[in-house]
């Protein structure tokens, strides 16, 4: 994996590297895990995620890291704050919300497939489902439910899933995540999805943890990258650069693409993995989406 | 388009979120054509039917322009109403009440 | 309003066409609804070069640099489509503001237009394709007053 070979320029590299060891762990023993308290070992992880960012910026609110790389620099919270005064996403909130009202011709809707009729329930997701032993995602379920009713499943990048998406986050404003890993096979696809977080890949050898943990708030070309810790709370996202809003996944298959890795398909088995590790280890900040970034 | 009126000592603040592609007719679409321009060109607001405010917009103001301008003498309740036109001549007018 | 080519049927279209053209409206503008307040100065618009708008928008008018107009944009833009700016001036019977990008295509974006009702404080988002010069106007008592800064615009690292 090369994990080892990282370079660590920072105090709190020790945690870093704990991680890194612990992630070698997780899949050397994938066949053996009787008797392993997952929760505990889930904990520790996001304990130790969680005072790696505190560390390394002591100035910030824990609460905070839903607004992404505006906890981290005041020139661009700035420009985020004047847009926020008029977010560029409310016509797709909006929009959202209109989709999500209109029945499917079998004369049933999105309301009947979900907890609550739909409302204030982002934070429950992603979650692992043992019986169907996969991570379902909030946009997966959007398709699993047309799929369910009859309808085509929607494309999961942007356009009309973005927007459901962006409308069943703002029912969910402020509701805090806590995202399980109840036994061994979610404990395995959580592994997967923490693995693929610190691998390096691409031409350019970078994993997610390069950019968003070890140079978090330092500049790459001319861009500030985000801080890890927060990182699906605030999607989807209205991205000044699609002028749309656009889904995590999205921007996972750009963010690769930026690295010159081959990105992966959205809503396939590693990014769905993905995103449930990032989402265990965003434990108890809350569902801040839609948003706006650059 | 969405507006946002609130009065806070006599002097109402006014902003306003228009849903327009604002195509600048410089940009080409996957095939090399190019997009023609489709941009809006005036808003003008008033207030209790008293033009409040009125601007000439150009090709630079970004997609789903947004604008902010403030006047004195409103007051909660009142009307505010904002009307646009664009470069083919299609046009929109909403309402809101002043907070 | 560049109506060249296009086939203005009897209709509101073409009603608010007309509406549009030439200063003469202005003097219409007392006697029609809200629209017609001022023509939308297409040679302003269309003017490529800083100078050349802001003599085809203001002719004749004396420009003079001042220190009574806050004008807020970021110094590195975020994102060059969408740069938000505002400007607030206290000086006296402001009649328009307007902003110009210099190095864009078409340097003019925007001119507000204020009543004797108006605060002078407006704000706006615009496109700037390149780091260049922001420059507000605020025309007042017969003159334009100017101030001005740089804005940077950077192609992002992560685009994605």
């Amino acid at each position: 994996m090369g994990l080892v070979k990282l370079t660590l320029k920072i105090k709190s590299g020790l945690i870093l590297a704990g991680l890194l060891a612990l992630s070698g762990i997780a899949s050397a023993d994938a066949g053996n895990k009787a008797g392993l308290d997952y929760k505990a070992m889930v904990q520790q992880d996001v304990r130790d995620f969680q005072d790696y960012f505190k560390k390394r910026f002591s100035q910030v609110e824990f609460s905070e890291y839903k607004n992404g790389v505006y906890a981290i620099d005041a020139a661009s919270r700035e420009q985020w704050l004047e847009m926020e005064d008029f977010p560029p996403y409310e016509f797709a909130v909006d929009d959202g919300e209109a989709l999500f009202e209109t029945p499917f011709a079998n004369g049933k809707s999105y309301a009947d497939c979900f907890a609550n009729g739909g409302e204030s329930i982002r934070q429950n997701y992603p979650y692992f489902d043992s019986k169907k032993g996969e991570v379902i995602t909030l946009e997966l379920a959007i398709n699993n439910c047309r799929e369910a009713n009859g309808e085509k499943p929607l494309a999961y990048k942007n356009g009309a899933l973005a927007v459901l998406s962006a409308y069943m986050a703002s029912t969910s404003t402020g509701n805090v995540f806590a995202v399980s890993v109840p036994d061994e096979a979610a404990y395995q696809a959580y592994s997967e999805g923490k693995e693929f977080f610190y691998s390096k890949r691409g031409q350019l050898n970078f994993s997610c943890a390069d950019c968003h943990m070890r140079v978090a708030g330092q500049k790459l070309r001319a861009d500030i990258t985000s801080p890890a810790l927060g990182h699906p709370t605030g999607f989807p996202v209205y991205r000044a650069k699609w002028e749309e809003m656009g889904t995590l996944h999205r921007r996972y298959a750009g963010c690769n693409k930026n690295i010159r890795a081959k990105p992966l398909p959205a809503q396939g088995r590693a990014y769905r993995n993905l995103e449930y590790f990032q989402s265990v280890m965003s434990q108890g900040l809350e569902v801040n989406g839609p948003s706006s970034r650059k | 388009m969405k507006i946002k009126a609130k009065v806070k000592k006599d002097i109402t603040k006014v902003k306003m979120l228009i849903k327009h592609p604002m195509e600048t007719g410089r940009r080409k679409d996957q095939d090399g054509n190019v997009i023609p321009g489709l941009y809006i060109t005036e808003v003008s607001a008033s207030h209790n039917g008293q033009p409040v405010f009125h601007a000439e917009v150009g090709q630079a103001v970004s997609k789903d322009p947004y604008m902010a301008f403030s006047f004195k003498g409103g007051v909660s309740g009142d009307k505010i109403s904002i009307t646009w036109i664009d470069s083919s001549g299609a046009t929109e007018t909403g309402e809101a009440a002043i907070k | 309003m560049n109506v060249s080519g296009k086939d203005m049927t009897m209709s509101r279209r073409g009603f608010l066409g007309s509406l549009f053209k030439g200063a003469a409206c202005i003097a219409a503008a007392t006697s029609l609804p809200r629209l017609a307040f001022a023509a939308w100065n297409e040679k302003a618009f269309k003017a490529e070069t800083l100078e050349g708008a802001l003599s085809s928008k203001y002719p004749g008018l004396e420009i003079v640099d001042s220190t009574a107009i806050k004008l807020k944009a970021p110094a590195i833009a975020e994102n060059g489509a969408v740069v938000p700016v505002s400007v607030k001036t206290n000086l006296p019977d402001v009649k328009t503001i307007s902003l110009f990008v210099e190095k864009n295509p078409s340097p003019l974006a925007v001119t507000f237009h204020l009543t004797p009702l108006n605060v002078a404080d407006v704000s706006i988002r615009i496109r700037m394709g390149e780091t260049s010069n922001l420059i507000a106007v605020v025309e007042s008592g017969g003159k334009l007053h100017r101030v001005q800064q740089e804005v940077k615009v950077t192609i992002g690292g992560c685009g994605g």
